[in-house]
């Protein structure tokens, strides 16, 4: 039988310390604990559901010498996640039954965290015509998210014809909002720096033009739509005002988003190059506190694995993306916990509660900690420091932009199901 | 001076000056029967093209020669790059050989700073045109010569009114003029349509203008960038017609400039469309000249990068 952990002196989302059981895969009455438990001091913890990240790239099948499903879900673990959602923009796509019920079963073997594949919107992500959205929700992987992420659905009509498409099984198309035309070339945030180093600029009305005119297609068809790796004040004032509208739209940050900015592209290393861009120090403020008051919903990680040479070269010629899994969870306690934006239950609703919502993952994820409930468990010390080292992670690449600097927080255990997936900070 | 030569932004005045006079020195050599110094005998400087371009390699080829270094030409066509060998690979395999100075011409904005910073080389190494990023050795050359024809030869160009007309947006050969320029105390306008300034551009050390013939009468320079072929098609302007009649310099614009306002051009010109041949082959003209400047320029920044501190003039050979 799995192993039964009695957790003591833990602190639930950041209140009272007391003691949880974890058993059979459940949360139980501590006071039921038997004799034989393993027992874990978990005095200073903090007691968060195992996170929910809505935006992963996993990068198998295709570039396995960038990530796979078994190391990119060892990083999620690592990170304090229990479940991940592998994006579509594999090779080849994840645009069909066959392909995301690879990926699906593959997450099942590895056991590190549950799998949920994403599935292309379009055909290869060619953007002209709908993948079997309908194949991808039916087969054994249960797809409800749908995104070409990486490329934008541009055409009108295909993003209108998607958003009502996915409303037969309760689907969500999540648009990476970029007007491909505005940012042809693109490979910085636009802005004065763009200028001055003589890179391509990526303006912010190329994202928040599809944004704005997304969440009016969702208002019009009355369809459910989620925004990707929102980055710029704009976009978090468009979806402030459809929300106040009704419409039924809910919006993604991810942590780089929440704490560097455009300013490291002068270093010209592509360590920094990523895609929506960093943008400026206001965006970042904006984006912080559009995550704080729920404007954006979710904090989700845009994981990238690339291998060393895609970035150690010239900027341009640099793939666009950065690592994010290990390190999400501190970076959100240092820009949104420790600034006074969120407490531990506000971490809590973006990071586990509403990911999991929107991925309709929510029978089995993002879940509260309490007793009868299914016993994915993050353990989290928010005391400790830590200096981030690629050469530690879990994940096959080792671009991630947070080399070198001190961040607060460590994951000292996730429970997955009640089996530790991490413990002491360390993979099991 | 730093070690590297990457943008304009990098030389104080001070640096700019040092460059100046050093290359004012070394200019009277083009007049002498024999060219060449020893200042450099022994050291190896490579020029590394990834960009067609046959006017700035020869140029950085001649100086390199005439300070009696060895010259090493590493074209990217027709070598490993075009079987997909990487910036790193190629600076590695330049750093095995010994560079002491890589002259590095790249179409990526940047790829001279990670050259320079991402620890694949020791070298000394000299921008010398990135993207759309600066080209710095192209700005020194241009002040150099406005300097002999509006300053007497004194390396300043104090209160001079420098118009600088076309591509900016594009253009590397502006963005380290704008910088090199305002160092050395000039008041530098940019014209160019709307479309064709960068996003930005206000917080640039130089005015703007929309309008060439309100701002050339003032100037002391006009300098026409090229304007690309392929900008036509990226919708920028209408037509080219177009941005001949309200950008581009000809006779009847070149009547309303002052008596010892100079015409200027990086080269290489599109006659016809920026620029007149008139005006092209004119007295004014001094587009010929910047070419001899050049060499005498990129001596002087190769000569002192790699620890000239002796003239360069007047060493034994």
């Amino acid at each position: 039988m799995s192993t039964t952990y009695l957790i003591k002196n833990v602190s639930v989302l950041g209140g009272e310390p007391t003691d949880l059981l974890l058993r059979d895969g459940v949360v139980a009455d501590a006071a039921d604990a038997p004799a034989d438990a393993e027992t874990i001091d978990a005095t200073g913890l903090i007691a968060l559901p195992g996170l929910v990240d809505l935006h992963t790239h996993l990068r198998e099948p295709g570039r396995e010498d960038a990530e796979t499903v078994e190391t990119g879900t060892r990083a999620a673990a690592l990170g304090g996640f229990t479940a991940v959602h592998a994006m579509a923009n594999t090779e080849p796509v994840a645009d069909t039954a066959g392909v995301v019920e690879q990926v699906w079963r593959l997450g099942r073997e590895a056991g590190y965290c549950d799998v949920y594949p994403v599935g292309a919107v379009t055909v290869g992500l060619e953007g002209e015509r709908l993948a079997e959205l309908g194949a991808m929700a039916d087969s054994a992987a249960r797809v409800r998210v749908f995104s070409d992420d990486g490329k934008c659905v541009s055409d009108a009509v295909l993003m209108r014809r998607a958003l009502e498409y996915v409303k037969a099984f309760d689907g969500v198309v999540a648009q990476h909002a970029q007007e491909p035309r505005l940012t042809e070339g693109a490979q910085m945030n636009e802005g004065e720096l763009s200028g001055r180093l003589g890179l391509a600029g990526w303006p912010a009305v190329a994202e928040e033009a599809i944004i704005a005119r997304d969440v009016l297609l969702a208002q019009h068809v009355g369809s459910r739509l989620h925004v990707c790796h929102l980055s710029t004040a704009g976009s978090v004032d468009i979806v402030r005002w459809a929300k106040a509208k009704g419409v039924d739209v809910t919006a993604e940050a991810c942590p780089h988003h929440l704490l560097l900015t455009d300013e490291l592209a002068a270093t010209y290393d592509p360590i920094y190059k990523v895609n929506p861009p960093l943008r400026s120090a206001a965006d970042v403020e904006a984006v912080k506190a559009g995550l704080a008051d729920g404007t954006i919903d979710i904090v989700a990680t845009d994981h990238a694995p690339h291998p060393h040479e895609d970035k150690d070269c010239e900027w341009a010629a640099a793939a666009f993306g950065m690592l994010g899994l290990e390190t999400a969870l501190s970076i959100v306690q240092q820009t949104m916990v420790d600034t006074g934006l969120l407490d531990w239950a506000g971490v809590a609703e973006r990071m586990s509660y509403a990911p999991a919502r929107i991925g309709r993952v929510s029978d089995q994820h993002g879940r509260p900690v309490e007793v009868g409930e299914p016993a994915n468990v993050v353990l989290y010390d928010p005391g400790a420091t830590r200096t981030v080292d690629p050469a530690e992670s879990a994940s096959l690449s080792r671009n991630t932009p947070y080399r070198g600097m001190e961040l607060p927080g460590r994951v000292v255990a996730t429970f997955l199901r009640g089996r530790a997936t991490v413990l002491d900070g360390k993979l099991q | 001076m730093k070690r590297h030569l990457l943008s304009a932004g990098d030389l104080s005045r001070d640096d700019a000056e040092l460059i100046l006079t050093t290359a004012a020195e070394l200019r009277e050599l083009a007049d002498r029967p024999i060219k060449k110094l020893p200042a450099l005998r022994g050291r190896t400087v490579v020029n590394l093209f990834f960009e067609d371009s046959t006017r700035t390699r020869i140029s950085f080829e001649a100086a390199a020669k005439r300070l009696s270094a060895d010259v090493i030409n590493f074209a990217a066509k027709g070598s490993s790059l075009s079987k997909g060998e990487s910036l790193k690979d190629t600076a590695l395999t330049l750093e095995a050989m010994g560079a002491d100075a890589v002259v590095v011409r790249h179409g990526a904005s940047g790829a001279p700073h990670r050259l320079a910073n991402s620890g694949w080389v020791r070298s000394s190494v000299v921008n010398a045109g990135d993207g759309t990023h600066e080209h710095p050795t192209q700005a020194l050359l241009d002040a150099f010569t406005m300097t002999r024809h509006l300053s007497g030869g004194k390396p300043t160009l104090e209160g001079r009114r420098i118009a600088i007309v076309g591509d900016v947006l594009h253009s590397r050969v502006a963005r380290s003029n704008a910088l090199l320029l305002h160092t050395l105390g000039a008041e530098v306008t940019l014209v160019a349509p709307p479309t064709l300034l960068p996003v930005g551009v206000d917080s640039w050390p130089v005015e703007t203008s929309y309008d060439l013939d309100a701002v050339i009468p003032k100037a002391d320079a006009v300098m026409m960038l090229r304007v690309q072929r392929e900008r036509m098609h990226g919708g920028f302007f209408p037509t080219a017609r177009e941005y001949s009649r309200r950008y581009g310099l000809d006779g009847r614009r070149m009547a309303t400039l002052q008596d010892h306002t100079i015409v200027m051009h990086p080269g290489p010109m599109v006659r016809g469309m920026e620029i007149t041949a008139d005006v092209a082959d004119s007295e004014r003209s001094v587009i010929v000249e910047q070419v001899t400047n050049g060499v005498a320029v990129r001596m002087a920044v190769l000569y002192l990068l790699l620890g000239g501190s002796e003239p360069a003039v007047g060493g034994e050979e």
